[in-house]
């Protein structure tokens, strides 16, 4: 594998996510078509893009920490497991919580709920298998020290929101812009299925690979 | 079960809304006044190329008696598109039915076919009152984050009335929704500004000094709903009252601006003790506060004592008694139900605050007792329960208010009828001729659902 691969997927995984109306760009629309302000379009983009990261964050370093305490065969079965039943959780239940963040909240509430909302959807999970790769040849390559693995995982993040942010800035823009709600009504194909099914076949590609 | 695309019956905006397809079926909820007979959600046909319309095509009937239907609304709509709390792939596809009286809930669904809807499961009051401490469930709404319902009182018929919160999906009676209830005691109606977190509820009475018929006592005593409270929709806190004051009683249906962007809605107060009049209230954003101001009053209309019930004959009047009102999906044209003189009125309301007279109807009334041009003879009842197309081109209503009122003011008995009006592009409103359905001496109709949706079914998130 190229060592630039597992980088590509980690900008493809934040294009995928900047995509997803859950994950902020439609709330960023809405809030600029209530002030008439393409400017609120961009500006709450950036409180959701800081709530992704520190969901994204989050898991990073969990698999960081991880990764240094256990070995890696335990580790991809245990986070395969998890993504499985994260994924069919969401599946279930995901109906049952509440959010209560309105269409009045501030820039901190915009980036609570982008936290939340990407952490609920399992949008660092989704990374683990792209992680591990890169965790994993740093540490063959030069016995890697902790403190570069931290540095990596800070690149990882910064790298996977950046992504998401260009990609959600783009989508929101050009709905605000040209295409116009009415698209919804037809375009907003359920990206919910999409990520179920993505973090559990993730999963299982964790256990059985 | 989930959906690849959203529900083609959902729309970002009411804008995109009204340019929605014509309605091809109604539900209205039929009740028995004599609670021999289960209570029904009946089909009416309202295409006109069909050779069925204006008739009852197919219903459901209650699994019991004496539920009283009422108001009742759709598991899922336009809201789900919100932003905050986007779940756009459910269907509209239940409709959820209190019995007022009974305080049970139907789950009914109307997918597999349309015309003949079936019941998928029932909420037994004692579920329902363990679960909130409430009993009566009247309005219900299709939040952004699952069924909201507002009930009329407490487990024993009493104060506090209130709201509480249904899974979209499994239906599960959740709980009560307010945190802080602050003074609000009396409940009713309750409708939202998406755009400001804002709910407004209303007032009528409690179970115990409604299901009886009004009470003259409470009523002179000024002791029946008068204010209109605002909460935070996120917090769940009482934020507001407003008091309109001693002369003003029962403060009905709100509703609000269908733009999420616009803070101000209209309410309907049935009856001023001063005068008898109606009258119709704006309420509206002042600074940090909310505030009303009355911008229509429709007066009594004097009338011979001996063609009036008992309960008015010594006011030698009879009284408007506004008690439905509708806006249509442009926030243009607001529908007044005159229940006691038999008019439905069309305002422009497009500056909320100088509403002016657009078209007028008369049809049955206390006095009047008005004819329709597919009916044979005066009619009984008045303008009641108001629904508009999505499109604002077609009106349609009936006539009974509640089993236990309409014989205080129609004591002769309420023959059920509905009927539809035909919307001028710029106002304007008259009889569809085609249109009366003579509603079978069992039942008497109630609200009117479209199906798709309607201009009191949906709520929106973007402008």
């Amino acid at each position: 594998m190229s060592e630039l691969s597992p980088w590509l997927v980690l900008i493809a995984l934040g294009a995928f996510h900047g995509l997803n109306p859950a994950m902020g760009w439609l709330f960023a629309v809405a809030l600029g078509l209530y002030r008439h302000s393409r400017a609120v379009v961009l500006i709450s983009l950036l409180p959701i893009a800081l709530g992704h990261a520190l969901a994204i964050a989050v898991v990073v370093y969990a698999v960081v920490v991880a990764g240094m305490a256990i070995d890696e065969e335990t580790f991809r079965i245990l986070s395969g497991l998890l993504l499985i039943s994260w994924g069919a959780y969401h599946l279930l239940y995901g109906h049952r919580h509440r959010l209560h963040i309105g269409l009045r909240t501030g820039l901190i509430g915009l980036a609570v709920w982008s936290f939340v909302m990407a952490t609920a959807h399992g949008a660092g999970m989704m990374l683990i298998p792209v992680l591990m790769p890169l965790e994993h040849m740093g540490a063959h390559a030069h016995h890697m020290p902790a403190t570069d693995s931290l540095w990596i995982a800070s690149l990882a993040v910064l790298v996977h929101t950046l992504a998401m942010l260009v990609v959600t800035g783009i989508v929101a823009l050009v709905v605000y812009e040209w295409v116009g709600l009415d698209f919804l009504r037809r375009g907003w194909v359920n990206l919910d299925l999409v990520w179920t099914a993505a973090l559990i076949g993730i999963g299982l590609w964790l256990l059985v690979s | 079960m989930a959906r690849w695309t959203p529900d083609p019956t959902f729309y970002p905006s009411p804008r995109l809304a009204a340019k929605a397809p014509a309605e091809t079926l109604a539900y209205v909820a039929a009740f028995a006044p004599k609670r021999d007979v289960p209570d029904a959600i009946a089909v009416v046909d309202v295409d006109p190329s069909s050779p069925t319309y204006s008739k009852i095509v197919g219903g459901v009937d209650m699994p019991q008696t004496g539920d009283e239907l009422h108001h009742y609304g759709w598991n899922a709509c336009s809201s789900c598109l919100c932003p905050n709390a986007p779940h756009p792939h459910t269907e509209r596809r239940y409709l959820v039915v209190p019995g007022l009286r009974s305080s049970r809930i139907h789950i009914i669904d109307t997918k597999p076919n349309p015309k003949s809807p079936s019941i998928v499961r029932v909420i037994e009051p004692a579920e329902m009152i363990e679960a909130t401490g409430y009993s009566r469930p009247h309005t219900v709404h299709c939040g952004p984050d699952g069924i909201y319902v507002s009930a009329l009182g407490d487990a024993k018929g009493d104060a506090p009335g209130g709201v509480f919160l249904m899974d979209p999906e499994s239906f599960d009676v959740l709980g009560r929704w307010e945190v802080e209830r602050g003074p609000q005691r009396l409940a009713y109606d309750f409708w939202w500004h998406l755009g400001y977190d804002t709910v407004v509820t209303s007032e009528w009475g409690t179970p115990n000094t409604v299901e009886n018929g009004l009470m003259p006592e409470i009523l002179l005593g000024a002791q029946y709903g008068r204010r209109l409270h605002f909460w935070d929709l996120q917090k769940r806190k009482h934020l507001q009252e407003i008091d309109f004051g001693p002369d003003y009683q029962l403060v009905f249906e709100l509703r609000p601006a269908h733009d999420p962007t616009k803070a101000y809605g209209f309410v309907n107060c049935v009856i001023s003790l001063k005068d008898l009049s109606a009258s119709i209230w704006t309420w509206y954003r002042d600074g940090d506060n909310w505030a009303v101001r009355k911008v229509i009053e429709i007066p009594a209309e004097p009338a011979d004592p001996d063609l009036l019930p008992p309960v008015l004959k010594g006011f030698k009047a009879v009284p408007p008694l506004v008690s439905d009102i509708d806006l249509s999906m442009d926030d243009r044209f607001l529908y007044v139900a005159c229940w006691g003189t038999g008019d439905l009125r069309q305002y422009d309301v497009s500056d909320p605050f100088n509403p002016k007279l657009t078209g007028k109807v008369r049809i049955g009334g206390i006095v009047s007792r008005a004819s329709h041009p597919a009916a044979s003879g005066p009619l009984s009842g008045g303008p009641q329960m108001v629904e508009i197309s999505r499109d604002g081109r077609r009106v349609y209503f009936t006539n009974s208010l509640y089993g236990a009122v309409d014989p205080q003011f129609y004591p002769a008995g309420i023959d059920g009828w509905m009927v539809k009006l035909d919307v001028g592009p710029d106002g304007g409103i008259d009889f569809d001729q085609r249109f009366f359905v003579a509603w079978p001496e069992s039942h008497r109709p109630h609200q009117v659902r479209l199906q798709g949706g309607d201009c009191s079914s949906d709520s929106y998130c973007y402008p």
